[in-house]
């Protein structure tokens, strides 16, 4: 087992040269799974929290669909974006295969759900408590769902981290789409993959150890700002 | 206070996630290629060279020959880089491509676990080989995933009179992998494999194993490179192409492939120059 020992020796020099092949691929990992994260908190918050509120036919299926999508394969994910985004595909003409935009669609695509099923969630629950009062205060459906998506704010923001997390690992989308193109699509998780096909163990688990390093450090972040506000909404 | 700095960072977000990559290039083309070349290091040796000269970006996807070449067919990479001489032939005749040209040679070896249960180290007959290691029913792991290596691989059991879907599962494993992870597999369960000698050079997990049949003419392992039918896919960079394979198949470009060496071994002889002259 002395790859451990080499491993967080391989993770160590990476970062003390201040490699710069690793910051490119870092800041790439960050710039496709934060704006990823972004678009699907953009469109799956309104989407669960009009789920939540509204009664139409076809409601639970709805809720029971996007509880299972929570779950999609990233590999098949990545297949059907690479399908569509394929020269030969519809949307072929706009070139995106193998760019970064791609690979922020395909994660869009993963972390959507996960976003929208539990932000519909915590809304519901709010919805329960505060119902009465917000019909009574005469407020819309439109005003209700922003003031419970801003009043469920904190508890969301957890919803947001695990989109973070569902995109940040996985591998299986961003490879098909992206291609792990050398200073164009190479991310963590391909990265690491590439060092594994290499036989190079040591360095694919000194890049998993930065990885987890660096996702540790986003969530510890999110937490401190989460609590910061929480005792100044408080007080 | 706190709506400010949400407010901020949204737009920060933004911002990140609109930046383009810090090396997007104007020109460049898409080359559909195999994990051998890109794992052995031989592209991040060889293209340096080319965008120096040229300007243009060469980028690589690299996917066992079956996929590169469906990837091709579907217009969706410029050039293809590939070894699988029959498929390659198949994929200009069908007007896919437009024309191969041969680039490099190199060779397959069987590789397996130093104490060799099976008995085959030093043979010269693949084929006798493999079924030497059927024989003995001890493991070997298969790439299973339609690649150049895989074709040559199954030319091999069918030369060796084995049936190899029959043992699938018991001595004989198909991992669905690249080279790389197929090794990664075999080395952990002390089986044999068959290798391009590129990615076995370069290999650096080979606990316990080493090359134990090497030199059978039908293990000639030639690569080709095709520029993708531009009149069949109009968004292909044709010139572009063109520019790369040419320089490929150039005294310049052989000699960069020629040059290229792991511990002093060469692993891939340049053979383009045959052809033209």
């Amino acid at each position: 087992m002395t790859d451990f020992g080499s491993a967080l020796g391989a993770a160590l020099s990476l970062v003390v040269r201040l490699d710069p092949d690793l910051a490119e691929i870092v800041l790439l990992s960050l710039q496709v799974s934060v704006g990823a994260v972004f678009l699907a908190t953009l469109i799956g918050m309104p989407l669960g929290a009009a789920v939540a509120l509204f009664r139409f036919p076809g409601r639970t299926a709805i809720v029971v669909m996007l509880n299972a999508l929570m779950g999609l394969p990233p590999v098949v994910v990545g297949l059907i974006v690479y399908l569509i985004l394929s020269r030969a595909g519809p949307l072929g003409v706009l070139g995106l295969l193998f760019t970064p935009a791609a690979m922020i669609i395909a994660q869009v695509v993963l972390v959507t759900p996960i976003i929208a099923a539990l932000t519909r969630q915590v809304v519901e629950d709010l919805w329960t408590e505060y119902e009465e009062q917000l019909r009574s205060l005469g407020a819309g459906p439109g005003r209700a769902l922003t003031a419970l998506l801003w009043d469920g704010r904190f508890t969301l923001l957890t919803a947001v981290l695990a989109g973070f997390g569902r995109a940040s690992a996985e591998v299986g989308a961003v490879m098909i789409v992206g291609g792990n193109i050398d200073h164009v699509t190479r991310v963590m998780t391909t990265a690491i993959a590439l060092e594994v096909s290499k036989g190079d163990l040591a360095l694919a688990l000194g890049l998993g150890i930065i990885l987890i390093v660096l996702s540790t450090g986003i969530n510890g972040a999110a937490f401190v700002l989460k609590e910061a506000a929480q005792r100044r909404h408080a007080g | 206070m706190g709506k400010l700095a949400i407010r901020i960072l949204s737009a920060a977000l933004l911002a990140a996630s609109f930046i383009p990559t810090a090396s997007a290039a104007e020109k460049f083309i898409i080359v559909a290629s195999t994990t051998s070349t890109k794992n052995s290091g031989l592209f991040d040796h060889i293209l340096p060279l080319f965008e120096k000269k040229t300007g243009i970006q060469v980028r690589v996807v690299a996917v066992g020959t079956g996929q590169a070449i469906r990837m091709a067919q579907n217009g969706d990479a410029d050039v293809l880089f590939v070894h699988h001489r029959p498929s390659e032939e198949t994929f200009v005749a069908e007007g896919f491509g437009v024309k191969r040209f041969d680039v490099m040679v190199n060779d397959f070896v069987v590789v397996g676990p130093d104490d060799d249960p099976a008995h085959i180290a030093g043979m010269t007959d693949a084929a006798k080989a493999l079924e030497k290691i059927a024989l003995a029913r001890a493991p070997f792991v298969s790439r299973g995933d339609d690649s150049g290596t895989h074709k040559k691989e199954l030319a091999l059991w069918r030369a060796a009179g084995v049936d190899v879907v029959q043992a699938s599962g018991s001595w004989y494993r198909e991992t669905g992998s690249g080279m790389g992870a197929t090794l990664n597999t075999a080395s952990a369960m002390q089986g044999y494999a068959l290798a391009d000698r590129g990615t076995w050079l370069s290999f650096r997990n080979r606990a316990g194993m080493r090359v134990l049949v090497e030199g059978d003419r039908r293990l000639f392992n030639p690569y080709g490179v095709i520029l993708v039918n531009p009149e069949r896919h109009p968004y292909v960079k044709a010139d572009l192409g063109r520019e790369f394979i040419a320089w490929l198949i150039s005294p310049e470009g052989q000699a960069a492939i020629g040059t290229f060496r792991i511990n002093g071994e060469v692993l891939f002889k340049p053979n383009a120059m045959a052809v033209t002259h």
